[in-house]
């Protein structure tokens, strides 16, 4: 699946949807998702929490290996994707879009990677 | 890393491959819990050919056998196969084996990949004791594919005069399927009805395209992801995991496999014996609530104690039974009757587990 150009992403795998207002989507690469395998479950942070650039927001699990999530933006959590709860595999199905994890308020947007650098760091 | 003769049928089907004992296997084809389920409910092909084909021949093999594995060989009847374990003197696993009987005077002894040269190099240590017998390492000229789930039986009887209906669980028959002599087992490692199909390396990938064909939409390709968490709801031990040279046979809850009550002197009986009556830690499963599954190497713990009394060996949210299923080293100072709640350390957050009797999954005959 090609890595879309209109997103951000960070060495972790993590792909960042910039919205209005200094908001963002959070979510993992398709890459991420087929090197896991199949997601059994995903632990992600409550509305509200803090996260901070590439410190650990949550957890991801196949059922051969568990991930650490690294959030690309230092901000505030002000969703969760509800919907992973009962259908974790969402992430594997549609990475890029029903899949995301989280959405951000942030202050100030990190040195993230472009498409094309993304692309270069797995080999595409 | 070394390949199998069916790499290619792997490539082509488009499968993501590991490193597994120096082999470069599939792990998956595209989703490991829809391979997972098609084993539980129509039938999965698994490429196990990296497993080492042993061959024991000669008028001494049984009595040899006899004396090199914990349980008597001399007395498995000819077409039928019995589980065991070939142990070093100090009694610890050197791995876990299938022993089949093909004639009155021959033998094939399935290993693990990883141990193969550690089973071939032990066997052929203990068999210069003995004139009439010979052990010979055959795991380059045989593939090894495992046609297993509850449609196998109908879709291999389609390519067979063969009589499936009388080969029972763990027997062995010559057999013809699409005009290729193979050897058919009906053995397995996932907790359903299933063959094992000994197949001259030439011939693998005919075999496989044959099979792959013939089961239609009721076969899918299987990696070894999906072949672990199979294993792993059967109760099934795997070398590495559960078994090592660590752990005596009497920990791992396998005691009954090794036959101290006969007069032969088998290799690692003294340190055997004793290990049978000084048990101080078991192989329990245990059973969690929720989603997050206890993993290898995990710490456990009585409730509220704060020193660890065991570690978990295998883990994984089991896909057929919804929940988290584990198996795990634990001291025998605590109870491990079913039914005690302990506790594992899941990434530093204590999850309630309960202790029950394995396998976790059975199927319905």
């Amino acid at each position: 699946m090609a890595n879309p150009t209109n997103l951000k992403y960070t060495k972790e795998h993590e792909w960042v949807l910039l919205g209005d207002d200094n908001t963002a989507t959070v979510g993992i690469t398709a890459f991420a998702a087929n090197a896991l395998g199949e997601v059994v479950y995903v632990d992600l942070p409550k509305v509200g929490a803090a996260t901070e650039f590439m410190k650990i927001f949550g957890e991801i699990e196949s059922t051969k290996s568990v991930s650490e999530l690294y959030s690309p933006l230092t901000g505030t959590v002000t969703e969760v994707n509800a919907d992973l709860a009962g259908a974790p595999e969402t992430v594997n199905a549609d990475p890029f879009g029903a899949g995301w994890l989280i959405k951000v308020k942030f202050e100030q947007l990190p040195e993230l990677l472009s498409s094309t650098e993304y692309d270069a760091l797995v080999g595409e | 890393m070394k390949q199998t003769a069916l790499h290619p049928e792997h490539v082509a089907l488009g499968a993501s491959f590991t490193d597994f004992g120096g082999w470069d296997m599939p792990v998956r084809y595209g989703n490991e819990l829809a391979e997972h389920n098609a084993v539980r409910t129509s039938a999965g092909l698994f490429d196990i050919s990296h497993m080492a084909e042993i061959f024991v021949t000669g008028t001494g093999a049984a009595e040899f056998l006899d004396a090199a594995l914990v349980n008597p060989s001399s007395q498995i009847a000819i077409g039928k196969a019995k589980y065991s374990l070939i142990c070093a003197e100090d009694g610890g696993v050197i791995d876990d084996l299938i022993v089949y009987r093909l004639a009155e005077t021959e033998y094939l002894v399935v290993a693990n990949a990883g141990n193969r040269f550690n089973v071939v190099e032990a066997l052929q240590e203990r068999v210069t004791a003995f004139a009439d017998a010979s052990v010979e390492d055959q795991s380059d000229a045989w593939a090894l594919i495992a046609l297993q789930g509850p449609q196998s039986a109908s879709i291999l009887a389609s390519l067979t005069s063969a009589d499936l209906d009388n080969l029972k669980y763990y027997a062995i028959l010559p057999a013809v399927v699409g005009g290729i002599e193979v050897l058919i087992g009906r053995t397995g490692y996932t907790g359903e009805d299933g063959f094992e199909l000994f197949t001259p390396v030439a011939h693998a990938r005919e075999i496989w395209q044959l099979l792959l064909a013939t089961g239609g939409t009721d076969v899918v390709p299987c990696g070894l992801a999906c072949r672990d968490t199979l294993r792993l709801e059967a109760g099934m031990p795997l070398y590495g995991q559960e078994l090592d040279r660590s752990h005596t046979p009497y920990e791992a809850g396998l005691g009954r496999v090794v036959r101290l009550d006969r007069e032969t002197e088998f290799v690692g009986k003294a340190a055997l014996a004793q290990a049978s009556q000084n048990v101080t830690r078991k192989l329990v499963g245990l059973v969690g609530e929720g989603k997050r599954a206890a993993r290898h190497g995990y710490a456990v713990y009585a409730v509220g104690s704060d020193t660890p009394v065991g570690e978990v060996t295998s883990g994984a949210l089991s896909p057929t039974l919804g929940y988290p299923v584990a198996m795990a080293y634990v001291s025998t100072s605590v109870s491990l009757e079913p039914g005690t709640t302990l506790e594992v350390d899941i990434r530093g957050s204590r999850q309630p587990y309960q202790v029950v009797s394995t396998p976790f999954y059975k199927r319905t005959k």
